[in-house]
């Protein structure tokens, strides 16, 4: 009783000159490799020249390790202010336990349903009719990545679609360069796998499996089709020992590597490394084959707290992440889209205009991450890191598997 | 059984090595002995050498040559770069940002977790009572346990005592944590305590505490210095605790050696990745190097009676 | 006290208990609870938070359906047989070695010692780096002339277990040898004696005289190296992150996976369920030659 009185008293006082108010406010976030530290780094800036303060807590090891840590500090009722999660599955029993802060308000205010393009990112964040997270970007991560020089040394051209990319994988081997970087992490060999549905099994397929989790097109002839490709395509990696994705990125950079299929989050490494879009690098969304990109991404959330001054500081720190300016300086260094559609992106390079323009014309799909529970999506990657790296399992097998986990996917 | 007597009093070099005495320096015995040892040694030796060599070399270097050559062209830079200047998200200023929080964690939580550990394994040697073995028992158990299914529940009492993520919380932790393996040191050094000692002090008076602080303490120090080693090592190699039951500004150096090491900025820095893992290493080798003989005549008279 | 007589048997009870209750808080609240919540927890349908929706055994049957966990078990089969061999056997041999009078006992003990003081983490970045084919041995003894030398244990699924226990080894064995050379100095020197004047050789001394005599010190030590072997996960990430492929993922790393990564507690919970009931059957025997002795020993 006390403690609400005072904190109420509080309010009161504190309650005009609010906006001048510099709050503390603990940032949870996995970004921590060049580019992403970069963008992040916007973020703070924004939300600092507010006269707010962002303590940063960046933890390197992306979900896996800072999710237990972010979980343990909200059930542990001390909360971060706010923090990074995907958004769409993986947060919805936090906020349907009530730990979320509700960003409704606000977000009716500044009218983000009109705002944001493609509406669905926010309908992502919303649980019963309620906004709990703010959207910061769009990834895509149906991309492939060339090397221009690495191309070059090879004596070929620089492939236009994925079929020219096979193609020309025995010349680059001729010339010493792996045609397929990979790294070892699962999640790797699943963005690969799904890619290749997209662009080898269609549009409709990868609808079918991933949103409606049709296990009979997980068992059709257009799916094993991808299964083949897939099989096909692991000989091309050989001789890439790398872990980390921007490992992987790297030997694309420097030309070890023909290409990669990696997200659009790997062109801030590519920036990093001073190189430019159609100039030293290719890429191509859908893997050159039907031209549309997922739309997933990141969010923060910000769990519910009982000081008001944090509440406060925390919608501030939400409008300022939505806004115009900060959306086009974070996205600019991180290499994604931005989330509204009316900013001006006179600055953005080749590889992104790309994506904007496949965003303006609406040939966009959910992304995994928003439609597939953790647990799925963990079977498919243990499935596709497994199948990806012994010859043993051929296409079949890992089809029959593969149909199995869909049919109980949730 | 040994005899505990002259486990605990002696010095190791009066106790000695045993075995046949060598005759001559050179004799074909010697010669494989000190050539396996040599051998061995430097297999344990490799990884080190590989570590400090490519601590000093610049990244250029470490694209072009192998693990093992040694630097062209020695740079002290990657060191400064782990210490000082290398980012974890925003924060550009490496392991130091940690250090102190370290050693802030460190010191509390080694000394709790032993003093408790010795009492522990003082009441289960000298003042058994019933039911003891059980909870013994259930410690040894808890030794077993993986730390990773601990962390919801232990989350969940530590905001019941109104601990979490306070400094006290993570004392806590380590202290419940360090506690099996421990607790069977100090039980099995106290065992070997000479019986007559323990009646003596009996006989003129002395309680439980009494005899602990007066009797048992002074004679001790060997199984403490090894209970130290053993605590420093594991509470300044933690990173998951550390990480999950504090707060940003508590953050142990080990939080920022995952980060420099986990985040690849570009090119993965060997050389700077090298440098801050021997940095975090430095105060438990320290430890190890300086009180390696006492560490050993320790352990001699905590595992010989089990 | 002594002049009142004998202290009584509750009074005697009472210093010790109270001494011991943070023991017993910790056995019962965080070891025996938190064993009993994870038990509970995984008849459950837990995701991300833990909840109550029992779902029986369903939990144990996906987890022994999972080709992933059936490799978990294999690898920390493997893994924990090799290791708790090598480390006996080189532990003791080591122990054995410095216990010849030799020169230097100092300068080679700590060098057996120090990766001990280095975490998993980092011990798997080395040994990640050193067995690299690229830069590492494979990398030297190419070019020393044999261009098909092939030595790339964590690229090869087949073998890359081994590649980890290389690198455990490494890290541990240290200590057991300290262990061992502490129960070497606590072997009386009239056994030694003995032994020579009957003309035994000095290895049928150590294998059949010895050895049973450091009875104790083998138990304790067995107690160390399992429940470091059992909780290998550290060691596993840094050095292969579970690959190529799942060929290295152990236990520890599947619970872990599971819980955080997945987002499924339950199945987390029945994996580290299956953990414990196979570290009973550990520490029971463990229990029982441990309490057996002191009873005799009265």
């Amino acid at each position: 009783m006390k403690l609400k009185t005072l904190a109420a008293a509080l309010m009161l006082t504190a309650g005009i000159p609010l906006a001048a108010q510099a709050t503390d406010l603990e940032v949870t976030h996995w970004w921590t490799s060049g580019g992403e530290a970069a963008a992040v780094a916007e973020f703070a800036k924004a939300f600092n020249d507010g006269g707010d303060k962002w303590v940063d807590g960046a933890i390197a090891g992306s979900g896996g390790v800072a999710r237990p840590i972010i979980i343990s500090r909200i059930i542990g009722g001390d909360p971060m202010g706010a923090t990074q999660l995907n958004h769409g599955r993986q947060a919805e029993e936090l906020v349907e336990a009530g730990l979320m802060l509700d960003l409704t308000e606000i977000a009716e205010a500044e009218g983000w349903r009109d705002l944001v393009n493609p509406v669905r990112l926010l309908d992502g964040c919303t649980v019963d009719g309620k906004i709990y997270c703010v959207p910061v970007n769009i990834h895509s991560p149906q991309w492939l990545w060339l090397s221009h020089e690495a191309y070059e040394k090879a004596g070929v051209a620089v492939p236009a679609n994925w079929d020219e990319f096979v193609a020309s994988a025995p010349k680059l081997r001729e010339a010493g360069i792996v045609p397929l970087a990979m790294g070892q992490q699962s999640w790797q060999t699943q963005l690969a796998f799904d890619t290749m549905m997209v662009a080898v099994g269609g549009i409709d397929l990868y609808k079918s499996i991933l949103s409606d989790k049709d296990a009979k097109a997980a068992a059709s002839a257009e799916a094993t089709a991808v299964f083949e490709a897939y099989a096909a395509a692991r000989s091309l990696s050989e001789g890439s020992n790398v872990q980390d994705w921007n490992q992987a990125t790297n030997m694309v950079i420097t030309a070890k590597a023909g290409g990669q299929i990696m997200g659009d989050w790997a062109q801030g490494e590519f920036q990093v490394a001073n190189q430019v879009a159609g100039e030293d690098y290719t890429c191509l969304p859908g893997l050159g084959v039907n031209e549309v990109i997922a739309t997933g991404g990141d969010a923060f959330y910000f769990p519910k707290n009982d000081d008001p001054e944090i509440t406060a500081a925390q919608k501030r720190m939400a409008s300022q992440m939505i806004s115009k300016e900060v959306q086009v300086a974070f996205n600019l260094k991180k290499g994604s889209l931005p989330i509204r559609g009316d900013v001006d992106l006179t600055a953005a390079n080749d590889c992104m205009k790309k994506g904007l323009k496949i965003l303006a014309d609406g040939n966009i799909l959910p992304d995994g991450v928003n439609v597939q529970s953790a647990d799925t999506q963990g079977q498919i990657q243990d499935l596709m890191v497994e199948f990806w790296n012994s010859t043993d399992i051929t296409a079949a097998d890992a089809q029959k598997r593969y149909v199995a986990i869909i049919e109980d996917a949730d | 059984m040994a005899d505990t007597s002259a486990t605990n009093s002696e010095t190791t070099t009066m106790v000695g090595p045993r075995g046949r005495k060598p005759k001559r320096a050179l004799s074909p015995r010697n010669i494989m002995l000190y050539g396996t040892l040599i051998v061995i040694a430097m297999y344990y030796l490799l990884p080190l050498y590989v570590m400090v060599v490519t601590s000093l070399k610049g990244m250029p270097e470490i694209r072009l040559g192998n693990v093992f050559s040694p630097p062209v062209e020695i740079t002290f830079e990657p060191w400064v770069k782990a210490w000082s200047e290398a980012c974890t998200g925003l924060n550009c200023d490496g392991l130091s940002r940690g250090f102190w929080n370290s050693v802030r964690i460190m010191v509390p939580s080694v000394a709790i977790s032993i003093l408790i550990a010795s009492v522990n394994g003082y009441a289960l040697a000298n003042w058994r009572f019933k039911g003891a073995n059980i909870f013994f028992t259930i410690l040894i158990f808890g030794a077993f346990i993986p730390y990773q299914v601990m962390i919801y529940p232990i989350v969940i009492i530590l905001r019941e005592m109104g601990l979490y993520t306070k400094l006290g919380g993570l004392v806590i932790v380590h202290t419940v944590f360090g506690m099996p393996i421990l607790t069977l040191l100090f039980r099995n050094y106290f065992s070997s305590v000479p019986e007559e000692l323990f009646k003596a002090a009996r006989v003129d008076g002395a309680g439980f505490w009494g005899i602990y602080f007066r009797i048992m303490l002074p004679m001790s120090l060997p199984i403490f210095v090894v209970a130290i080693i053993l605590q420093v090592t594991g509470i300044w190699n933690d990173f998951l605790f550390g990480v999950i039951y504090t707060k940003p500004e508590n953050y142990p150096m080990t939080v920022q050696l995952n980060n420099i090491v986990n985040s690849v900025q570009g090119v993965k820095e060997y050389n700077v990745n090298m440098a801050a893992t021997l940095l975090t290493g430095l105060v438990p080798l320290f430890v190890y190097f300086v009180s390696g003989k006492l560490f050993v005549r320790g352990i001699a008279a905590g595992a010989v009676k089990g | 006290m002594a002049q009142t007589g004998r202290p009584t048997q509750l009074f005697r009870n009472m210093s010790a208990k109270i001494a011991a209750i943070p023991m017993v808080l910790t056995a019962l609240v965080v070891f025996v609870g938190a064993t009993l919540w994870t038990v509970y927890h995984s008849f459950t349908k837990s995701k991300l938070l833990p909840n109550s929706k029992l779902v029986g055994l369903d939990q144990y049957e996906r987890l022994w359906s999972q080709n992933r966990w059936l490799i978990s078990i294999e690898n920390l089969a493997i893994y924990g047989i090799c290791s708790m061999i090598f480390s006996l056997v080189i532990g003791f041999l080591l122990a054995a070695m410095l216990d010849q009078k030799i020169r230097f006992e100092n300068t080679f003990r700590s060098i057996f010692l120090y990766p001990f003081a280095l975490s998993f983490i980092v011990t798997g970045l080395v040994w990640q780096w050193i067995l690299n084919p690229e830069f590492g041995i494979q990398k030297i003894i190419r070019s020393l002339g044999f261009e098909e030398f092939v030595f790339d244990p964590l690229y090869n699924p087949d073998i890359v277990i081994y590649g980890v226990l290389i690198a455990g080894l490494w890290q541990g064995t240290g200590l057991i040898m300290c262990l061992m050379l502490a129960g070497l100095r606590g072997i009386d020197e009239d056994i030694w004696k003995a032994a020579r004047v009957d003309g035994i050789p000095m290895w049928k001394t150590y294998v059949f005289i010895i050895i049973p005599m450091m009875r104790a010190v083998f138990i304790t030590t067995l107690v160390i190296i399992a429940s470091g072997i059992v909780k290998v996960y550290d060691l596993v990430v840094a050095q292969t992150s579970g690959g190529p492929g799942i060929a290295s993922e152990v236990p520890a790393k599947y619970v872990y996976d599971y819980m955080f990564k997945n987002q499924n507690l339950g199945q987390g919970f029945a994996a580290s369920t299956m953990m414990l009931l196979s570290v009973l059957v550990i520490v029971i025997p463990w229990a029982y030659l441990e309490f057996k002795g002191e009873r005799s020993r009265g």
